[in-house]
């Protein structure tokens, strides 16, 4: 029965950047649940931000194709969530619309960049959102907050719709309380649409199964060694052996080329940012150019006033990584170690099912610990090479540090979506 | 000294839809910013889908050129801020095209057939247009129509292989003949055609003149370059590396230095679109017969000559009208198409798809059948082809023959005529009788002057003689 979700959340998490009170909903597997998303997936008729100043007021007269998929099924679209400006950040803090805190302990960030979709979950003020991940953008949050997040084979999830960030890497996935839920909300999203032509049609209709006997995990020794606080490896390692005890067997790993994967990550998304984002030159949408100064003085001006520091230094980055003279060194390397990355991990899931271990190397820093970039940057460093390779991931709640969210990240084979799920499913109801 | 050109000529495929989404690019006489969507306009979120027909249409274009097709070409973006482009970046092709070197046959200024290299064809983007308010560079503000946003561009760019202005507007006119037979693109469409010439004097760096959109204006563009860079060496100063823009209106380049500096364009592979792999694709393709073939044809099949098959053929579309009209008599409808009836549309640029070939058919019948005189049938003609131009409903030619009274004067009323103007001139007859053959000549003018025409001067000069050789004026 169609009808309208009145939705007043308490958000003191600052989860949310527009909120819509009144949100219609139809019939169908998801009548009348609120779900959050993300606000760099465009919604027709609801402001979409990218959690940026310079696309303020943006209302975007069309639907990305996972929103036409959920409201489809019936579901109430009741907000748009803070997120990192342009996905660019690990906290949350680089928002224009100030920074998102971690329902577990609200001095602490909730990850990010989906930081607003996780904390909106983890507070209870929604069942489910929509997260989009980059190079961990929905898992580090996760975990961060204690909830489920899967980023999914790259290609199986339409982009149309998602403002790009860095589009040879980026996924739209379900963030959930349960692994169950993030099944059922992956299958609504994954139906096929031809606008993207780096998506397949490859629907995932799977009913999770917690049948992990003779399930081969891998445990790459960079997983666990050196800049990973062995805390978090002692509960994930914990967390690996319930799976054990449910008839899993774990081989010891390595993954070489992750020496080169965080750097290979840096070069390409900001490459592909700095040509995305080129078009927010305010002549179409967006706080308007000043129209009586010449073209490039206006667009100047608008790009400096309204990007923040972290998404110019991006710009910057990548703008140098593809000039001319410097392309070669930068670019095409990233792009050497990016194959070297994929098949390094395809490599790894040719003898074994899947590959485990935290999803982050720490639990959830405080708001503005973390000031240096490169220091940011390095936090991302089990996340990236899930992207890299285009291979599925998710987060798994596993337990907690000092009484912080750890996230147990478990990663497949291209299009093996279904086996994430259920590894994480089987560990889900072991653990509960 | 010798001349060198190079061209790099962008041309609109003539397809149904834009090059990366469902906008239709039948845009011409539509409001501005009526043909955009999401995709056309840049918006965030919307991604391109290659048109497969736009890339069937380029593989057309490099199999006729006889071109090595990669077998996986790549689209890449073209960075640069620019209000008409609103992704900030060009979707084009860059170190993948779609084909590489081909050739394109012409001829040189001496009438020799000559090859053309062909270095490379490339699909790209068409941006959007600005269109200033207030005039030139002090123009008050810009308004940008995103119609052509997105409109697909082949891009044919040829080795230095032209040696004059002249070779080069043949090359152009040899291009858009191959083109049009291909089907891929229409030259009457405004501003399907774009050209950047780089040019230089052997020995002397180079020039680049962009903004060239006419065939005419490449001949006048570089004419122009051949004339300043001669003076220049000539006064001892050095040709300078520089990009000019072409002024059409005044017919001279100017300098684009300052104006735009050169660019980084920061090229990399379009995330956003898989790479084409079109190897099998290639094999597909069935191209028409094109202008050489079908020169060679025409002189088979109708016994025509040379001259006008490679008259009627260099343009596909009076190749179909001829066809259309041959049936009544190739021989004369070759005379009549391609030395009168291309003459009288030059004269009114006018296209010939506006002339109803049936109608023209008819007036070949009427001149077969020797209803009419030559001369009464290039009226007949230019009655019609000025209907034509100016929209009216299309006359017959028996109709206007009749309305105007062009029909050949023959019978009692030609005879009338004879004897009337015999019997006005006793003197003219005496003189041809007493051998003044110079006399029969002006006879025959004034019977001519009588008919209006209608009359065969060569039947006439016949009976006239006859007439006064068997009366007893």
């Amino acid at each position: 029965m169609a009808g309208t979700l009145h939705f007043e959340p308490d958000d003191r998490c600052n989860a949310f950047i527009t909120v819509c009170e009144e949100a219609p909903y139809g019939d169908g597997r998801l009548a009348g649940v609120a779900v959050a998303v993300k606000d760099n997936i465009s919604t027709r008729g609801i402001q979409t931000t990218c959690g940026s100043r310079i696309l303020q007021g943006y209302v975007p007269p069309f639907d990305a194709h996972v929103v036409t998929l959920l409201r489809a099924e019936g579901a109430a679209i009741v907000g748009k969530t803070n997120m990192d400006e342009f996905g660019m950040g690990t906290t949350t803090e680089t928002s224009g619309f100030g920074p998102t805190l971690n329902p577990a302990d609200r001095e602490r960030v909730p990850g990010g960049s989906s930081g607003g979709s996780a904390a909106a979950v983890a507070a209870g003020l929604v069942p489910m959102a929509l997260g989009t991940d980059t190079g961990g953008s929905i898992r580090c949050p996760a975990a961060f907050c204690g909830i489920v997040g899967l980023k999914p084979t790259y290609g199986r999830v339409s982009r149309y719709g998602l403002v790009a960030y860095a589009n040879s890497l980026e996924q739209i996935g379900p963030m959930t309380r349960s692994v169950e839920d993030a099944s059922l909300l992956l299958e609504v999203i994954s139906r096929y649409d031809p606008r993207d032509s780096t998506s397949f049609d490859r629907p995932y209709t799977h009913q999770p199964s917690t049948d992990v006997r003779g399930l081969k995990i891998g445990l790459p020794q960079e997983y666990f060694g050196e800049g990973v606080d062995p805390r978090v490896a002692e509960v994930v390692k914990d967390a690996i052996g319930r799976l054990e005890d449910l008839g899993a067997e774990t081989v010891p790993c390595s993954i070489p080329s992750m020496a080169y994967a965080l750097a290979a990550y840096y070069v390409i998304c900001t490459s592909e940012a700095s040509s995305n984002l080129a078009r927010f030159d305010g002549v179409r949408y967006g706080p308007p150019v000043d129209a009586r100064k010449n073209w490039h003085e206006a667009f100047r001006e608008i790009r400096g006033a309204n990007f923040g520091p972290e998404v110019r230094r991006r710009i910057m980055l990548g703008t140098f990584a593809l000039s001319a003279g410097y392309y070669g060194r930068y670019y095409a390397k990233a792009q050497v170690a990016r194959r070297n990355v994929e098949k390094d991990i395809e490599r790894v899931l040719a003898s074994v099912d899947i590959i485990a271990g935290p999803t982050m190397p720490t639990v959830a820093f405080r708001l503005g610990e973390k000031t240096d970039p490169l220091s940011m940057y390095l936090s991302d460093i089990l996340t990236v090479p899930a992207n890299l390779a285009g291979v599925p991931a998710i987060s798994v709640p596993c337990g907690t540090v000092d009484g912080l969210p750890v996230g147990l990240q478990l990663i497949g084979r291209r299009f093996a979506d279904e086996q994430v799920i259920d590894a994480a499913y089987a560990y889900e109801e072991a653990a509960a | 000294m010798t001349v060198i050109v190079g061209l790099e000529v962008h041309v609109q495929l003539n397809t149904r839809t834009k090059l990366f989404c469902g906008c239709s690019t039948d845009y011409r006489d539509d409001e501005p910013n009526t043909h955009v969507c999401p995709v056309c306009l840049g918006l965030p979120g919307a991604l391109p889908r290659i048109n497969r027909t736009a890339v069937e249409y380029g593989l057309r274009v490099a199999k006729a050129l006889d071109m090595d097709v990669l077998e996986e070409s790549e689209f890449a973006r073209k960075n640069y801020f620019y209000p008409d482009l609103p992704k900030g970046f060009q979707i084009t092709q860059y170190d993948r095209p779609l084909a590489i070197n081909g050739t394109i046959e012409i001829e040189d200024d001496a009438g020799r057939e000559k090859e053309v290299r062909i270095t490379r064809v490339h699909l790209e983007e068409d941006p959007g247009r600005l269109v200033h308010r207030g005039g030139g560079d002090r123009a008050r503000y810009s308004l940008v129509d995103y119609n052509r946003s997105g409109i697909p561009l082949l891009e044919i760019v040829t080795e230095p292989d032209l040696r004059s202005p002249q070779e080069a507007r043949r090359f152009l006119v040899k291009l858009r003949s191959i083109l049009e037979y291909l089907g891929v693109f229409d030259g009457e469409r405004e501003g399907a055609l774009r050209v950047d010439a780089n040019i230089s004097l052997e020995g002397h760096d180079r020039v680049e003149v962009k903004n060239i959109s006419s065939y005419r204006g490449v001949e006048k563009a570089l004419t122009f370059e051949v004339t300043r860079q001669k003076n220049l060496i000539r006064r001892g100063v050095p040709i300078v590396r520089e990009t000019r823009h072409f002024q059409e209106a005044r017919g001279i380049t100017t300098s684009s230095r300052g104006k735009e500096e050169e660019h980084d364009y920061r090229y990399f592979p379009e995330p956003d679109l898989r790479p084409l792999r079109v190897a099998d694709w290639v094999a597909g393709i069935e191209l028409p017969e094109l202008p050489a073939a079908r020169k060679n044809r025409f002189m088979e099949q109708y016994g025509i000559s040379l001259i006008h098959a490679r008259t009627l053929t260099g343009d596909v579309k009076v190749a179909d009208f001829y066809e259309k009209v041959a049936h009544v008599d190739p021989l004369l409808a070759a005379t009549w198409v391609a030395d009168t009836l291309l003459g009288e549309l030059n004269y009114r640029s006018m296209s010939i798809a506006k002339v109803p070939p049936d109608h023209f058919a008819d007036l070949l019948s009427l001149i077969k059948q020797d209803v009419v005189t030559d001369r009464a049938a290039v009226q007949i003609l230019r009655v019609m082809l000025d209907r034509c131009a100016a929209g009216e409903a299309p006359e017959s030619p028996e109709a206007i023959m009749e309305r105007l009274n062009l029909g050949k004067a023959a019978g009692g009323e030609f005879t009338a005529i004879v004897r009337a103007v015999i019997e006005a001139h006793p003197q003219a007859v005496e003189d041809y009788r007493s051998g003044k053959k110079g006399a029969l000549n002006y006879l025959v003018g004034q019977v001519m002057k009588e008919t209006r025409g209608r009359a065969d001067p060569r039947e006439l000069g016949r009976i006239v003689t006859e007439y006064i050789e068997t009366s007893e004026v």
